[in-house]
């Protein structure tokens, strides 16, 4: 199970991006994503954007007068999910995740990789069990924890891009915690 | 933590992501330093402008990347679960409870719509905290230095989605239409103007609808 985790400005220019694969049931926490399809990954996560200001406005109820910043599950595409996340700031976290085949038919779903869908179809991931909802709630949240510490910095001007080793490592750590 | 060529950390190897983000919660700052640093930003300002309207948006420039970063900060503390506010009417009612309190320790006086423009809204404070140490000459006495609160507030209402055309500060204590005697009791009583663009109106409207539908 690869993730591609991505924060979007209020100019919808990226302003991180990272990628990572499961560091649980023995992954080796590298992301694997098929070769000719990387271009896909950003692609994807960029188109939905669009979902999460749509979405981002929808109060929990009525006469709440506000919003949630964690948006589960948004957008399918083939076989990937995406995940929000949108903070006070209007920033968007987009976490995508490309589920992995099964270990016996790694070798058969490459090769056909070229073929039909990029993706090979695993029907035993669901995006939307409160388990996984909860994973990824508890990671984005960690990450907005970073998150606030990095604007809080006089020097961070909005929309710029966050090159802190010291983020990447929290995203990192975070990640091995959560995913 | 090995120390990346280029990157410097202070000797105890704390950086400030290990800097919790309660632990300024209960703190206070002490008035002398604001008042300090506050006059120094005026002059600052002062040195570069040539007109109050400009001094003005100086200040409000000064104080907008402070309303981005407080209103992150305000909802991480908020009890969970903390919402973002969608509407006008519960952005404005966290800026003058939240914001206020964590500025000034008290929430702001009063929140009114205007009758005129369905777009302005304001907010009165009797007397805000930065006017306390500034005195105007008579020149000047058009000026409001809480210019800088209003940048404020226009970087909180900008970061939360609802781009305003402009949140300025005007005093109204000693005007006859101040309030007849609210105006003699606070002389320094301001009134913040926010005035939200067109399609923060019409997301409103849909907005309303769509809850009542």
């Amino acid at each position: 199970m690869s993730y591609y985790f991505s924060i979007v400005g209020t100019n919808d220019k990226a302003l991180y991006e990272h990628e990572f694969g499961t560091s649980k049931q023995g992954g080796d926490g590298i992301a694997r994503f098929p070769t000719e399809s990387r271009h896909h990954i950003q692609f994807v996560s960029n188109s939905s954007i669009d979902i999460v200001e749509e979405v981002q406005w929808s109060p929990t109820t009525p006469t709440s007068g506000g919003a949630p910043m964690y948006l589960k599950h948004i957008d399918k595409f083939q076989n990937l999910y995406v995940s929000g996340f949108i903070t006070g700031g209007n920033v968007k976290f987009l976490l995508l995740t490309a589920p992995a085949a099964a270990p016996a038919s790694r070798s058969s779903a490459l090769a056909s990789s070229a073929r039909a869908s990029a993706y090979p179809s695993s029907s035993n991931y669901n995006p939307t069990a409160p388990a996984t909802e909860e994973a990824v709630r508890n990671f984005f949240v960690d990450v907005y924890d970073a998150w606030v510490k990095t604007i809080m910095s006089p020097f961070y001007m909005v929309n710029d891009k966050v090159t802190s080793p010291v983020f990447r490592g929290r995203v990192a750590g975070a990640a091995k915690k959560y995913l | 933590m090995a120390a990346t060529p280029g990157l410097r950390y202070p000797s105890n190897k704390k950086t400030i992501y290990d800097r919790n983000l309660n632990r300024s919660k209960n703190a206070e700052l002490s008035r002398a330093a604001f008042a300090y640093l506050f006059v120094e930003m005026i002059s600052y300002a002062q040195k570069r402008v040539k007109g109050i309207a400009d001094l003005e948006r100086r200040l409000n420039q000064q104080g907008y990347p402070l309303g981005l970063r407080l209103l992150d900060l305000l909802l991480t503390r908020l009890p969970p679960p903390s919402l973002r506010p969608t509407r006008i009417l519960p952005l404005l009612q966290f800026i003058a409870q939240t914001l206020w309190r964590h500025l000034f320790n008290r929430p702001a006086d009063a929140l009114e719509k205007s009758e005129s423009d369905p777009a302005q809204y304001m907010l009165y404070d009797n007397d805000p905290l930065p006017n306390t140490y500034i005195s105007l000459p008579r020149e000047m006495s058009q000026l409001n230095c809480a210019a800088f609160v209003a940048g404020v507030i226009e970087g909180v209402c900008d970061g939360a989605g609802f781009p305003t055309t402009g949140v300025s500060a005007h005093s109204v204590g000693e005007q006859e239409g101040g309030g007849g005697v609210e105006g003699r009791m606070w002389p320094g009583k301001t009134v913040f103007l926010i005035c939200f663009r067109g399609e923060v109106l019409e997301r409103e409207e849909v907005l309303g609808r769509g809850g009542s539908g």
